[in-house]
Protein backbone atom coordinates (compact mmCIF):
# COMPACT_ATOMS: atom_id res chain seq x y z
CA UNK A 1 0.00 0.00 0.00
CA UNK A 2 3.13 2.11 1.14
CA UNK A 3 4.27 2.03 -2.91
CA UNK A 4 1.17 2.80 -3.95
CA UNK A 5 0.71 6.03 -1.74
CA UNK A 6 4.13 6.94 -3.09
CA UNK A 7 3.23 7.22 -6.63
CA UNK A 8 -0.25 8.83 -6.29
CA UNK A 9 1.19 11.66 -4.16
CA UNK A 10 3.99 12.33 -6.04
CA UNK A 11 1.46 11.78 -9.29
CA UNK A 12 -0.01 14.52 -7.72
CA UNK A 13 2.23 16.43 -5.97
CA UNK A 14 3.61 17.14 -10.05
CA UNK A 15 -0.15 18.20 -11.00
CA UNK A 16 -0.89 21.85 -11.84
CA UNK A 17 -3.84 21.46 -9.61
CA UNK A 18 -2.20 20.41 -5.88
CA UNK A 19 -0.38 23.88 -6.79
CA UNK A 20 -3.25 26.46 -7.51
CA UNK A 21 -4.97 24.59 -3.90
CA UNK A 22 -1.65 25.43 -2.00
CA UNK A 23 -1.30 29.17 -3.94
CA UNK A 24 -5.50 30.10 -3.11
CA UNK A 25 -5.08 28.70 0.75
CA UNK A 26 -1.41 31.08 0.77
CA UNK A 27 -2.83 33.94 -0.78
CA UNK A 28 -5.68 33.84 1.52
CA UNK A 29 -3.24 33.43 4.44
CA UNK A 30 -1.49 36.31 3.66
CA UNK A 31 -4.16 38.73 2.66
CA UNK A 32 -6.55 37.91 6.02
CA UNK A 33 -3.37 38.74 8.00
CA UNK A 34 -1.50 41.15 6.45
CA UNK A 35 -4.45 43.54 5.55
CA UNK A 36 -6.88 42.43 8.62
CA UNK A 37 -4.50 43.14 11.70
CA UNK A 38 -6.75 40.83 14.47
CA UNK A 39 -5.97 37.17 14.15
CA UNK A 40 -8.93 35.78 16.27
CA UNK A 41 -10.95 37.24 13.35
CA UNK A 42 -8.74 36.28 10.82
CA UNK A 43 -9.32 32.65 11.74
CA UNK A 44 -13.36 32.84 11.73
CA UNK A 45 -13.03 34.10 8.36
CA UNK A 46 -10.25 31.24 7.76
CA UNK A 47 -12.89 29.20 9.19
CA UNK A 48 -16.44 30.12 6.85
CA UNK A 49 -13.67 29.45 3.96
CA UNK A 50 -12.52 26.44 5.09
CA UNK A 51 -15.69 24.84 6.30
CA UNK A 52 -17.46 25.13 2.56
CA UNK A 53 -14.28 24.93 0.48
CA UNK A 54 -12.08 21.96 1.67
CA UNK A 55 -15.81 19.99 1.43
CA UNK A 56 -16.22 20.96 -2.11
CA UNK A 57 -12.22 20.90 -3.12
CA UNK A 58 -11.93 17.20 -1.77
CA UNK A 59 -15.36 16.11 -3.09
CA UNK A 60 -14.09 17.25 -6.63
CA UNK A 61 -10.60 16.01 -6.59
CA UNK A 62 -11.48 12.57 -5.21
CA UNK A 63 -13.71 11.71 -8.04
CA UNK A 64 -11.71 13.40 -10.69
CA UNK A 65 -8.63 11.39 -9.13
CA UNK A 66 -10.56 8.28 -9.32
CA UNK A 67 -11.60 9.01 -12.85
CA UNK A 68 -8.44 9.89 -14.08
CA UNK A 69 -6.64 7.29 -12.92
CA UNK A 70 -8.82 4.45 -14.22
CA UNK A 71 -5.46 3.22 -16.46
CA UNK A 72 -3.02 3.29 -13.93
CA UNK A 73 -5.48 1.05 -11.61
CA UNK A 74 -6.07 -1.32 -13.97
CA UNK A 75 -2.20 -1.68 -14.66
CA UNK A 76 -2.17 -1.70 -11.04
CA UNK A 77 -4.61 -4.84 -10.64
CA UNK A 78 -2.53 -7.03 -12.75
CA UNK A 79 0.10 -6.70 -11.18
CA UNK A 80 0.76 -9.07 -7.58
CA UNK A 81 -1.09 -6.40 -5.22
CA UNK A 82 -4.19 -6.73 -3.12
CA UNK A 83 -6.79 -4.79 -4.60
CA UNK A 84 -7.57 -2.72 -0.75
CA UNK A 85 -4.11 -1.97 -0.73
CA UNK A 86 -4.05 -0.50 -4.33
CA UNK A 87 -7.63 1.83 -3.20
CA UNK A 88 -6.59 2.70 -0.29
CA UNK A 89 -3.19 3.82 -1.23
CA UNK A 90 -4.42 5.80 -3.83
CA UNK A 91 -7.21 7.72 -1.35
CA UNK A 92 -4.73 8.23 0.94
CA UNK A 93 -2.23 9.28 -2.09
CA UNK A 94 -4.99 12.39 -2.72
CA UNK A 95 -6.41 12.56 0.47
CA UNK A 96 -2.66 13.51 1.81
CA UNK A 97 -1.67 15.78 -0.92
CA UNK A 98 -4.78 18.04 -0.11
CA UNK A 99 -4.11 18.12 3.25
CA UNK A 100 -0.73 19.04 2.82
CA UNK A 101 -1.40 21.76 0.45
CA UNK A 102 -4.01 23.08 3.46
CA UNK A 103 -1.83 22.87 5.86
CA UNK A 104 0.91 24.72 4.11
CA UNK A 105 -0.70 27.05 2.43
CA UNK A 106 -2.52 28.18 5.61
CA UNK A 107 0.38 27.60 8.22
CA UNK A 108 3.24 29.45 6.48
CA UNK A 109 1.75 33.01 5.99
CA UNK A 110 0.83 32.51 9.77
CA UNK A 111 4.22 31.13 11.26
CA UNK A 112 5.40 34.66 9.19
CA UNK A 113 3.01 36.37 11.56
CA UNK A 114 4.23 34.92 14.28
CA UNK A 115 2.06 32.49 15.45
CA UNK A 116 4.15 30.62 17.91
CA UNK A 117 3.88 33.82 20.13
CA UNK A 118 0.15 34.13 19.44
CA UNK A 119 -2.53 32.91 21.84
CA UNK A 120 -4.40 31.82 18.60
CA UNK A 121 -2.22 28.95 18.12
CA UNK A 122 -4.57 26.46 19.69
CA UNK A 123 -7.59 27.74 17.78
CA UNK A 124 -5.46 27.96 14.88
CA UNK A 125 -4.37 24.18 15.06
CA UNK A 126 -8.05 23.15 15.68
CA UNK A 127 -8.47 25.10 12.07
CA UNK A 128 -6.33 22.94 10.63
CA UNK A 129 -7.06 19.72 12.48
CA UNK A 130 -10.56 19.99 11.36
CA UNK A 131 -9.67 21.13 7.97
CA UNK A 132 -7.61 17.86 7.57
CA UNK A 133 -10.64 16.18 8.92
CA UNK A 134 -12.76 17.64 6.42
CA UNK A 135 -10.42 16.53 3.40
CA UNK A 136 -10.07 12.62 4.76
CA UNK A 137 -14.68 12.62 5.29
CA UNK A 138 -14.80 14.19 1.59
CA UNK A 139 -12.27 12.31 -0.52
CA UNK A 140 -13.60 8.99 1.01
CA UNK A 141 -16.86 9.93 0.11
CA UNK A 142 -16.05 11.08 -3.13
CA UNK A 143 -14.18 7.31 -3.89
CA UNK A 144 -17.05 5.47 -2.65
CA UNK A 145 -19.59 7.42 -5.07
CA UNK A 146 -17.14 7.26 -8.10
CA UNK A 147 -16.44 3.33 -7.35
CA UNK A 148 -20.03 2.79 -7.69
CA UNK A 149 -20.85 5.36 -10.89
CA UNK A 150 -19.48 3.97 -14.44
CA UNK A 151 -20.40 7.25 -15.66
CA UNK A 152 -18.27 9.78 -14.89
CA UNK A 153 -21.08 12.33 -15.14
CA UNK A 154 -23.06 10.71 -13.07
CA UNK A 155 -20.82 10.19 -10.34
CA UNK A 156 -19.98 13.98 -10.58
CA UNK A 157 -23.55 15.10 -10.08
CA UNK A 158 -23.82 12.96 -7.22
CA UNK A 159 -20.76 13.95 -5.84
CA UNK A 160 -21.88 18.04 -6.08
CA UNK A 161 -24.91 16.53 -4.44
CA UNK A 162 -23.88 14.88 -1.75
CA UNK A 163 -21.54 18.33 -1.04
CA UNK A 164 -24.32 20.45 -1.54
CA UNK A 165 -26.69 18.30 0.68
CA UNK A 166 -24.19 18.82 3.48
CA UNK A 167 -22.89 22.24 3.16
CA UNK A 168 -26.22 23.64 2.98
CA UNK A 169 -29.62 22.02 2.63
CA UNK A 170 -28.83 20.29 5.76
CA UNK A 171 -28.59 23.26 7.41
CA UNK A 172 -31.69 24.66 6.35
CA UNK A 173 -33.70 21.43 6.48
CA UNK A 174 -32.74 21.38 10.04
CA UNK A 175 -33.32 25.14 11.16
CA UNK A 176 -36.62 24.10 9.93
CA UNK A 177 -37.27 21.07 11.62
CA UNK A 178 -36.14 23.31 14.73
CA UNK A 179 -38.69 26.02 13.91
CA UNK A 180 -41.30 23.37 13.37
CA UNK A 181 -41.18 21.77 16.69
CA UNK A 182 -40.29 25.39 18.38
CA UNK A 183 -42.34 24.25 21.33
CA UNK A 184 -40.56 21.74 22.36
CA UNK A 185 -37.31 21.24 24.23
CA UNK A 186 -34.44 20.36 21.26
CA UNK A 187 -30.97 20.64 23.16
CA UNK A 188 -30.95 17.02 22.73
CA UNK A 189 -32.25 17.06 19.03
CA UNK A 190 -29.95 19.82 17.77
CA UNK A 191 -27.22 18.27 19.62
CA UNK A 192 -26.91 15.05 17.53
CA UNK A 193 -28.35 17.26 14.58
CA UNK A 194 -25.01 18.72 14.62
CA UNK A 195 -22.72 15.69 15.24
CA UNK A 196 -24.29 13.68 12.20
CA UNK A 197 -23.27 16.20 9.60
CA UNK A 198 -19.47 16.50 9.67
CA UNK A 199 -19.53 20.12 8.06
CA UNK A 200 -21.34 21.25 11.34
CA UNK A 201 -19.75 19.57 13.67
CA UNK A 202 -16.13 21.70 12.41
CA UNK A 203 -18.20 24.54 12.58
CA UNK A 204 -19.98 24.47 15.84
CA UNK A 205 -16.07 22.58 17.29
CA UNK A 206 -14.47 26.21 16.10
CA UNK A 207 -16.80 28.52 17.23
CA UNK A 208 -17.17 27.34 20.55
CA UNK A 209 -13.43 27.37 20.48
CA UNK A 210 -13.35 30.69 19.91
CA UNK A 211 -15.55 31.77 22.51
CA UNK A 212 -18.15 33.18 20.71
CA UNK A 213 -20.76 31.31 21.83
CA UNK A 214 -22.32 33.72 23.56
CA UNK A 215 -23.52 34.58 19.81
CA UNK A 216 -25.78 31.21 19.59
CA UNK A 217 -28.30 32.15 22.44
CA UNK A 218 -29.70 29.49 24.53
CA UNK A 219 -28.95 26.87 22.25
CA UNK A 220 -25.22 27.92 22.40
CA UNK A 221 -25.31 27.61 25.74
CA UNK A 222 -26.23 24.00 25.55
CA UNK A 223 -23.62 23.57 23.03
CA UNK A 224 -21.03 25.47 25.06
CA UNK A 225 -21.87 23.02 27.75
CA UNK A 226 -21.04 20.15 25.72
CA UNK A 227 -18.60 20.67 23.14
CA UNK A 228 -16.96 23.13 25.30
CA UNK A 229 -15.89 20.19 27.69
CA UNK A 230 -12.99 17.60 27.25
CA UNK A 231 -15.67 15.34 27.25
CA UNK A 232 -17.81 16.90 24.42
CA UNK A 233 -14.38 17.55 22.55
CA UNK A 234 -13.33 13.57 22.26
CA UNK A 235 -16.95 12.60 21.35
CA UNK A 236 -17.06 15.44 18.55
CA UNK A 237 -13.03 13.68 17.59
CA UNK A 238 -14.23 10.30 17.80
CA UNK A 239 -17.77 11.42 15.68
CA UNK A 240 -14.96 13.28 12.93
CA UNK A 241 -12.97 9.63 13.18
CA UNK A 242 -16.29 7.51 12.64
CA UNK A 243 -17.04 9.87 9.66
CA UNK A 244 -13.52 8.89 8.06
CA UNK A 245 -13.61 5.04 9.37
CA UNK A 246 -16.89 4.26 7.87
CA UNK A 247 -16.28 5.58 3.85
CA UNK A 248 -13.04 3.92 3.93
CA UNK A 249 -14.22 0.79 5.10
CA UNK A 250 -17.07 0.75 2.49
CA UNK A 251 -13.75 1.58 0.00
CA UNK A 252 -11.87 -1.62 1.24
CA UNK A 253 -16.07 -3.58 1.12
CA UNK A 254 -16.87 -2.20 -2.56
CA UNK A 255 -12.89 -2.89 -3.89
CA UNK A 256 -12.70 -6.85 -3.08
CA UNK A 257 -16.50 -6.98 -5.59
CA UNK A 258 -15.84 -4.83 -8.30
CA UNK A 259 -15.53 -5.76 -11.77
CA UNK A 260 -12.55 -3.99 -14.73
CA UNK B 1 -1.02 -24.84 -14.88
CA UNK B 2 -4.95 -23.43 -15.44
CA UNK B 3 -7.86 -24.90 -14.50
CA UNK B 4 -11.14 -23.32 -14.64
CA UNK B 5 -14.76 -25.24 -13.76
CA UNK B 6 -18.18 -24.34 -13.90
CA UNK B 7 -17.31 -20.43 -14.42
CA UNK B 8 -20.13 -18.21 -14.85
CA UNK B 9 -20.49 -14.41 -14.94
CA UNK B 10 -23.10 -12.16 -15.75
CA UNK B 11 -23.13 -8.55 -16.42
CA UNK B 12 -26.17 -6.75 -15.55
CA UNK B 13 -28.38 -8.90 -17.22
CA UNK B 14 -25.97 -10.03 -19.91
CA UNK B 15 -24.82 -13.45 -19.72
CA UNK B 16 -21.38 -13.24 -20.72
CA UNK B 17 -19.28 -17.09 -19.57
CA UNK B 18 -22.08 -19.12 -18.62
CA UNK B 19 -20.83 -22.49 -17.05
CA UNK B 20 -17.00 -22.85 -19.09
CA UNK B 21 -14.86 -25.39 -18.22
CA UNK B 22 -11.04 -25.21 -19.16
CA UNK B 23 -8.26 -27.10 -18.65
CA UNK B 24 -4.77 -25.53 -20.07
CA UNK B 25 -1.90 -28.06 -19.33
CA UNK B 26 1.36 -26.85 -18.87
CA UNK B 27 3.38 -25.61 -22.30
CA UNK B 28 2.68 -24.06 -25.66
CA UNK B 29 0.84 -21.27 -27.31
CA UNK B 30 -3.33 -21.41 -26.61
CA UNK B 31 -5.27 -19.07 -28.61
CA UNK B 32 -8.51 -17.98 -26.98
CA UNK B 33 -10.91 -17.04 -30.33
CA UNK B 34 -14.28 -15.78 -30.05
CA UNK B 35 -16.52 -13.22 -32.39
CA UNK B 36 -17.11 -9.97 -30.47
CA UNK B 37 -18.55 -10.30 -27.10
CA UNK B 38 -17.99 -14.03 -26.48
CA UNK B 39 -16.39 -13.48 -23.52
CA UNK B 40 -12.58 -13.65 -24.38
CA UNK B 41 -11.72 -10.84 -22.24
CA UNK B 42 -14.18 -11.46 -19.85
CA UNK B 43 -12.39 -15.02 -19.14
CA UNK B 44 -8.53 -13.79 -19.42
CA UNK B 45 -9.78 -11.16 -16.58
CA UNK B 46 -11.22 -13.96 -14.58
CA UNK B 47 -7.96 -15.58 -14.73
CA UNK B 48 -6.42 -12.37 -13.90
CA UNK B 49 -8.61 -11.91 -10.62
CA UNK B 50 -9.82 -8.97 -12.63
CA UNK B 51 -13.55 -10.13 -13.14
CA UNK B 52 -14.52 -11.87 -10.08
CA UNK B 53 -16.87 -14.85 -11.29
CA UNK B 54 -20.59 -15.19 -9.99
CA UNK B 55 -19.75 -18.93 -9.54
CA UNK B 56 -17.02 -21.36 -10.70
CA UNK B 57 -13.33 -21.99 -9.56
CA UNK B 58 -10.27 -20.99 -11.06
CA UNK B 59 -7.09 -22.06 -10.09
CA UNK B 60 -3.85 -21.30 -11.61
CA UNK B 61 -0.75 -23.54 -10.58
CA UNK B 62 -2.73 -26.10 -8.32
CA UNK B 63 -4.25 -23.11 -6.69
CA UNK B 64 -7.26 -21.64 -6.05
CA UNK B 65 -7.10 -18.10 -7.03
CA UNK B 66 -10.33 -16.37 -5.13
CA UNK B 67 -9.26 -13.49 -2.98
CA UNK B 68 -5.51 -14.02 -3.65
CA UNK B 69 -2.90 -11.76 -5.32
CA UNK B 70 0.28 -13.19 -4.85
CA UNK B 71 -0.39 -16.05 -7.57
CA UNK B 72 -0.32 -13.36 -10.21
CA UNK B 73 3.99 -13.16 -9.71
CA UNK B 74 3.36 -15.86 -11.71
CA UNK B 75 1.46 -14.43 -14.88
CA UNK B 76 2.69 -11.63 -16.78
CA UNK B 77 0.06 -9.94 -18.55
CA UNK B 78 -0.36 -7.75 -22.03
CA UNK B 79 -4.08 -5.77 -21.64
CA UNK B 80 -5.87 -5.22 -24.63
CA UNK B 81 -5.69 -1.58 -25.40
CA UNK B 82 -2.30 -0.02 -23.58
CA UNK B 83 -3.99 3.19 -21.93
CA UNK B 84 -1.58 4.20 -19.36
CA UNK B 85 -1.01 7.02 -17.11
CA UNK B 86 -0.60 9.80 -19.44
CA UNK B 87 1.51 12.23 -17.50
CA UNK B 88 4.37 9.47 -16.63
CA UNK B 89 7.59 9.38 -18.32
CA UNK B 90 8.13 5.70 -20.19
CA UNK B 91 11.47 5.34 -17.88
CA UNK B 92 9.36 6.05 -14.83
CA UNK B 93 6.22 3.93 -15.73
CA UNK B 94 8.95 1.24 -16.36
CA UNK B 95 11.00 1.73 -13.21
CA UNK B 96 7.60 1.79 -11.14
CA UNK B 97 6.44 -1.61 -12.56
CA UNK B 98 9.81 -3.18 -11.75
CA UNK B 99 9.57 -1.55 -8.30
CA UNK B 100 6.16 -2.89 -7.31
CA UNK B 101 7.24 -6.49 -8.81
CA UNK B 102 10.52 -7.52 -9.06
CA UNK B 103 13.95 -6.09 -10.34
CA UNK B 104 14.97 -7.30 -13.58
CA UNK B 105 17.37 -6.50 -16.74
CA UNK B 106 15.39 -8.10 -18.99
CA UNK B 107 13.87 -4.79 -20.13
CA UNK B 108 17.55 -3.65 -21.41
CA UNK B 109 17.56 -6.00 -23.92
CA UNK B 110 13.29 -5.30 -24.97
CA UNK B 111 14.02 -2.10 -25.23
CA UNK B 112 16.59 -2.06 -27.73
CA UNK B 113 15.33 -4.73 -29.70
CA UNK B 114 12.06 -2.46 -29.94
CA UNK B 115 14.05 0.58 -30.31
CA UNK B 116 12.58 2.81 -27.68
CA UNK B 117 15.26 4.37 -26.64
CA UNK B 118 14.26 7.54 -28.27
CA UNK B 119 10.99 7.64 -26.66
CA UNK B 120 12.28 6.57 -23.12
CA UNK B 121 11.85 10.40 -21.29
CA UNK B 122 9.08 11.07 -23.78
CA UNK B 123 5.79 11.39 -21.40
CA UNK B 124 3.29 8.27 -22.35
CA UNK B 125 0.22 10.41 -23.32
CA UNK B 126 1.85 12.18 -26.12
CA UNK B 127 3.14 8.60 -27.88
CA UNK B 128 1.51 6.71 -30.58
CA UNK B 129 -0.74 3.98 -30.54
CA UNK B 130 2.15 1.71 -31.92
CA UNK B 131 4.86 2.74 -29.57
CA UNK B 132 2.74 2.37 -26.34
CA UNK B 133 2.04 -1.26 -27.53
CA UNK B 134 5.54 -1.13 -27.31
CA UNK B 135 5.96 -0.64 -24.41
CA UNK B 136 3.19 -2.89 -22.92
CA UNK B 137 5.30 -5.40 -24.82
CA UNK B 138 8.18 -4.13 -23.13
CA UNK B 139 6.57 -3.84 -19.58
CA UNK B 140 4.81 -7.70 -20.02
CA UNK B 141 8.28 -9.45 -21.23
CA UNK B 142 10.51 -7.86 -18.97
CA UNK B 143 9.28 -10.92 -16.12
CA UNK B 144 10.21 -13.86 -16.74
CA UNK B 145 6.75 -16.18 -14.96
CA UNK B 146 5.53 -19.45 -16.10
CA UNK B 147 2.19 -18.27 -17.98
CA UNK B 148 2.38 -15.60 -20.09
CA UNK B 149 -1.48 -14.07 -21.20
CA UNK B 150 -1.68 -11.63 -24.56
CA UNK B 151 -5.01 -9.96 -25.42
CA UNK B 152 -4.52 -8.37 -28.88
CA UNK B 153 -0.38 -8.55 -28.73
CA UNK B 154 -0.73 -7.19 -32.38
CA UNK B 155 -2.36 -4.17 -32.32
CA UNK B 156 -0.89 -1.36 -34.26
CA UNK B 157 2.63 -2.75 -34.65
CA UNK B 158 4.48 -2.31 -37.85
CA UNK B 159 5.18 -5.15 -39.87
CA UNK B 160 9.15 -5.24 -38.53
CA UNK B 161 8.05 -5.02 -34.32
CA UNK B 162 5.70 -7.91 -35.35
CA UNK B 163 8.09 -10.30 -36.68
CA UNK B 164 9.84 -9.72 -33.15
CA UNK B 165 6.94 -10.18 -31.33
CA UNK B 166 6.57 -13.56 -33.50
CA UNK B 167 10.65 -14.46 -32.25
CA UNK B 168 9.78 -13.25 -28.85
CA UNK B 169 6.84 -15.66 -28.24
CA UNK B 170 8.37 -18.60 -29.66
CA UNK B 171 11.51 -18.22 -27.07
CA UNK B 172 9.14 -17.54 -24.19
CA UNK B 173 7.68 -21.15 -25.87
CA UNK B 174 11.08 -22.65 -26.32
CA UNK B 175 11.78 -22.10 -22.29
CA UNK B 176 8.57 -24.12 -21.61
CA UNK B 177 6.04 -21.52 -20.71
CA UNK B 178 2.72 -21.24 -21.28
CA UNK B 179 1.25 -18.84 -23.09
CA UNK B 180 -2.42 -17.72 -23.96
CA UNK B 181 -3.12 -15.55 -27.08
CA UNK B 182 -6.37 -13.76 -27.61
CA UNK B 183 -6.53 -12.28 -31.39
CA UNK B 184 -8.81 -11.55 -34.43
CA UNK B 185 -5.91 -11.77 -37.26
CA UNK B 186 -6.63 -15.24 -37.80
CA UNK B 187 -2.99 -15.41 -39.65
CA UNK B 188 -1.26 -14.07 -36.78
CA UNK B 189 -3.23 -16.68 -34.33
CA UNK B 190 -2.33 -20.19 -37.42
CA UNK B 191 1.52 -18.72 -37.29
CA UNK B 192 1.99 -19.23 -33.52
CA UNK B 193 -0.72 -21.64 -31.92
CA UNK B 194 -0.30 -25.28 -31.04
CA UNK B 195 -3.75 -25.39 -29.98
CA UNK B 196 -7.08 -22.95 -30.05
CA UNK B 197 -10.29 -22.96 -27.81
CA UNK B 198 -13.11 -20.90 -29.63
CA UNK B 199 -15.46 -19.41 -27.36
CA UNK B 200 -19.18 -19.00 -28.77
CA UNK B 201 -21.88 -17.31 -25.99
CA UNK B 202 -20.13 -17.84 -23.22
CA UNK B 203 -19.62 -21.71 -23.79
CA UNK B 204 -15.98 -23.66 -25.26
CA UNK B 205 -17.83 -24.53 -28.91
CA UNK B 206 -14.23 -26.01 -29.96
CA UNK B 207 -11.04 -27.18 -28.67
CA UNK B 208 -8.35 -28.94 -30.50
CA UNK B 209 -5.38 -28.38 -33.53
CA UNK B 210 -6.16 -25.88 -36.26
CA UNK B 211 -6.29 -29.07 -38.37
CA UNK B 212 -8.99 -30.40 -36.54
CA UNK B 213 -10.86 -27.57 -36.85
CA UNK B 214 -10.36 -28.09 -40.27
CA UNK B 215 -11.58 -31.80 -40.86
CA UNK B 216 -14.37 -30.75 -38.99
CA UNK B 217 -15.91 -27.79 -40.58
CA UNK B 218 -14.69 -29.18 -44.18
CA UNK B 219 -13.11 -25.85 -45.22
CA UNK B 220 -9.51 -25.70 -46.59
CA UNK B 221 -8.46 -23.03 -44.61
CA UNK B 222 -8.10 -21.30 -40.94
CA UNK B 223 -9.81 -18.44 -42.12
CA UNK B 224 -12.39 -20.01 -43.39
CA UNK B 225 -12.89 -22.80 -40.88
CA UNK B 226 -13.93 -19.70 -38.44
CA UNK B 227 -15.88 -17.62 -40.61
CA UNK B 228 -17.68 -21.14 -41.62
CA UNK B 229 -18.41 -21.61 -37.62
CA UNK B 230 -19.66 -18.14 -37.08
CA UNK B 231 -22.27 -18.62 -40.08
CA UNK B 232 -23.55 -21.61 -39.00
CA UNK B 233 -24.80 -20.25 -35.86
CA UNK B 234 -25.78 -16.87 -36.73
CA UNK B 235 -27.44 -17.56 -40.02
Amino acid sequence: MLKILKYSFFDLMRSRWSYVYFAFYLLLGVVLLFLNNDLSKAVITLMNVIIVLVPLIGTIFGVMYYYNSKEFTELLLAQPLKRSSIFLGQYLGVALSLSISLILGLGIPFVFYGLFESSAIWDFSLLLVTGTFLTLIFTALAFNIAMSNENKIKGFGYAILLWLFLAIIYDGLFLMTLIMFEDYPLDKVSLIGTMLNPIDLSRTLILLKLDISALLGYTGAVFKQFFGTSFGLIISFVMLAIWVALPVLRIVFKSKKKDF
Amino acid sequence: MVNIEGLHKKFGKNHVLSGLDLTINEGGIFAVLGPNGSGKTTLIKSILGMVIPDKGDISVLGKNIKKKSEYRHQIDYLPQIANFPSNLKVRELIKMIKDLRQNTDTDLHLIKLFKLEPFLDKKLGTLSGGTKQKVNIVLTFMFDSPLIILDEPTTGLDPISLIRLKDLIQAEKAKGKTILITSHIMSFVEEVSDEIVFLLEGKIYFRGTISELKTKTNQPDFEHAIASILTDNHA
